[in-house]
C-alpha cells in the first residue's frame, strides 16, 4: 500500500497545484480563526471550498479541513458553523483538536470522519485510543515530539491511522501548548490560528542587516549573508551575559525524507507536509519530491535524493525528533 | 513550476543606468491602464486582499532606478513609478527579476525571503496578504499584453519566450506540472 502524501493548500490555487502534482489528500482551512492558519490573504471561503473540493474529488484526490483551534468561551458557534459546512461541502475528514469540538462534530455529524489534529498534542497509545473510543477518531496526527521507535511502539497498540510531519517548519514545543506567541502579542496559534501575527511583525534593514521584530521586541538579527528564519519566538536568537544564541531551537525545517522507509515500517498510514502559509510553487515542488520518494518505495528503488534545501527555513534540515541524537 | 537553486538574475548595471532617463509619467499611464485591465480579469484578488484593499504598496526592483507605487484601490488600481524610495504603507524589495517570478508562481515568496533575495518592510500584513492573493491570482503578465495585440500575439508570444530564455527571468507563468 503506498503511503499516502497530505499536503498543505492554503489558497485555492495551492490546491490545484497539489492535487496536479500528484498529492493523495490535500488539507485546508477556512479563512478565519477556525484553522491555525489564520494569515492575511490565506484560505477559503465557503464556495472555494467546495470548488475545491468538487475540482480534488473529480481528480482523485481527497480534501481534509482544519479546524485546528480551540473554540473561544461563547463564541462556540463559529467552530459549529464550520464543521457543519465541512460536512456539507463533501470534505473527506475534519482535522479537529478540541475535545468539545470533536464531540460535537461525532453527535451531530458522524458519518464526517474525524483525525485528530497535532495541536491535540495526542503522544501516547492511551491518549489516541481515548479519542478514538470517545469521537470516533480514525486518524491522528502524531506530535513532532517523537522517535522513529515510539512511533512504533505507539503504532502497536492502536487500531488509529498514524500520520507524520516529513517536511517544513518545525515547532519546539508540544503542539497546543504554546503561548510564546501570546507573550510578545496577545496573540496565539491555539486560540486565534496564528503564530506571531503578521500584524504585530515588523522587518527593518540597515545596509543588510535584518532585524526582525515581534511585538515591538527584537528577536533576532541577521547579517548580510545569513539566511533569515521566521519571526517566531522559538526561533530568536537572544543575547544573555556573553552569550548569544538560539535560546529555543535553531531556525531549521524537518525533511525526513529519508526516513520514509524506517516510517513506512513503523506503520505509518500518511505523511504530512506543513506549509499551507507557502505558495503554490513550493507545494508543486515538494508534493513533487515527496510523491516521488513514496513511489520509488512501492517500487522498491532506493529513496530520490530531494532538492529541497532552497524551499527550508534558514535553508538547512533536519530530521527532527525522529532521530533524537541528543538523547 | 520550479524554484532554481540558481541565483537570481539581475537587471545589468549598464542596462540599469540607460533606464535613468526614461520617461516615468507614460509608464506610469500605461501601467495603471494594465493594471485595470489585469483587475478586471482577476477580482478575486481584491476579495483575498480583505482589509488591505486600499493600501498603498512600493515595489521596489532593487536593480532598476525606479519604484512602483501601487494602490489595488479596492478593485480599481493606481499605478506610479518614481524615482527614490517611494512612500507606501509596505515596501516589497528585490531584484524584478524575484518580483516577476513571484507574480507568475514561479517562485516561493518565503524562500525568497530566507535567501534574503526578498525584503519586505512596513505593514507586513498588507505585504503577506498581496503575496498570497496574487499567488491565487494565476497571473501571466505576458498573456494579458498578448491579448491585446490582435494578430501580433503569436509572434509577441514567441519574443516573450526568446527573452525568458535568454535571461531567465519569468515573464509568462510557468507550465504547470502534468497531472500525476
Amino acid at each position: 500500500m503506498v503511503m499516502e502524501i497530505v499536503c498543505p493548500a492554503g489558497t485555492p490555487a495551492a490546491l490545484r497545484a497539489a492535487v496536479k502534482a500528484g498529492a493523495h489528500t490535500v488539507y485546508c482551512g477556512f479563512a478565519d480563526e477556525t484553522n491555525a492558519r489564520n494569515f492575511p490573504g490565506l484560505n477559503f471561503d465557503r464556495a472555494e471550498m467546495r470548488e475545491g473540493i468538487a475540482f480534488a474529488h473529480a481528480q482523485g484526490s481527497k480534501v481534509l479541513i482544519a479546524i485546528n483551534t480551540f473554540p473561544r468561551a461563547g463564541d462556540e458557534a463559529i467552530w459549529h458553523r464550520a464543521v457543519s459546512d465541512a460536512a456539507s461541502s463533501g470534505a473527506d475528514a475534519v482535522i479537529l483538536a478540541d475535545p468539545g469540538l470533536l464531540d460535537y462534530a461525532a453527535r451531530n455529524h458522524p458519518e464526517l470522519r474525524r483525525h485528530l489534529s497535532v495541536q491535540a498534542a495526542a503522544a501516547n497509545a492511551d491518549m489516541i485510543n481515548f479519542y478514538a473510543e470517545t469521537f470516533g477518531v480514525k486518524r491522528v496526527v502524531l506530535p513532532r515530539v517523537l522517535s522513529v521507535p515510539e512511533i512504533a511502539a505507539i503504532n502497536a497498540e492502536t487500531e488509529v491511522e498514524t500520520e507524520v510531519f516529513v517536511f517544513g517548519g518545525l515547532c519546539v514545543m508540544a503542539e497546543g501548548r504554546c503561548s510564546l506567541s501570546s507573550y510578545a502579542t496577545g496573540r496565539s496559534p491555539n486560540m486565534n490560528g496564528v503564530c506571531s501575527p503578521a500584524s504585530h511583525v515588523e522587518y527593518h534593514d540597515d545596509d543588510g542587516v535584518l532585524d526582525a521584530r515581534l511585538g515591538g521586541y527584537t528577536i533576532h538579527r541577521v547579517g548580510k549573508e545569513d539566511a533569515a528564519p521566521y519571526p517566531t519566538l522559538c526561533k530568536g536568537c537572544f543575547s544573555a551575559g556573553d552569550a548569544t544564541g538560539h535560546l529555543f531551537e535553531d531556525p531549521v525545517s524537518l525533511n525526513a525524507e529519508q526516513l520514509i522507509p524506517q516510517l513506512q515500517k513503523a506503520g505509518v498510514t500518511a505523511l504530512k507536509i506543513e506549509g499551507r502559509q507557502r505558495s503554490r510553487s513550493y507545494v508543486a515542488q515538494v508534493v513533487r519530491n515527496f510523491r516521488a520518494a513514496v513511489d520509488a518505495l512501492e517500487a522498491g528503488q532506493p529513496m530520490p535524493e530531494g532538492m529541497l534545501a532552497r524551499l527550508s527555513e534558514g535553508q538547512a534540515m533536519t530530521t527532527g525528533a525522529y532521530k533524537k541524537t541528543w538523547r | 513550476m520550479t524554484q532554481s537553486s540558481m541565483p537570481i538574475p539581475k537587471v545589468p548595471p549598464l542596462v540599469a543606468r540607460a533606464l535613468r532617463v526614461m520617461p516615468l509619467a507614460p509608464l506610469s499611464m500605461s501601467l495603471t491602464a494594465y493594471s485595470k485591465r489585469v483587475a478586471t480579469h482577476h477580482p478575486s484578488l481584491f476579495r483575498r486582499l480583505g482589509e488591505h484593499d486600499h493600501a498603498c504598496f512600493v515595489l521596489d526592483p532593487t536593480d532598476l532606478p525606479f519604484v512602483i507605487e501601487l494602490e489595488p484601490n479596492g478593485g480599481v488600481p493606481r499605478i506610479k513609478v518614481v524615482r527614490g524610495q517611494g512612500v507606501g504603507d509596505a515596501r516589497i524589495a528585490g531584484p524584478i527579476a524575484a518580483l516577476l517570478g513571484l507574480v507568475h508562481g514561479a517562485f516561493d515568496g518565503d524562500a525568497l525571503f530566507f535567501s534574503r533575495d526578498l525584503l519586505i518592510e512596513g505593514d507586513t500584513s498588507a505585504a503577506l496578504a498581496l503575496r498570497n492573493a496574487v499567488d491565487d491570482a494565476e497571473l501571466d503578465l505576458s498573456e494579458e499584453i498578448t491579448q491585446l495585440t490582435g494578430p501580433m500575439a503569436k509572434p509577441l508570444q514567441r519574443a516573450f519566450g526568446f527573452l525568458e530564455r535568454r535571461t531567465g527571468v519569468y515573464l509568462s507563468r510557468p507550465e504547470e506540472a502534468e497531472a500525476w
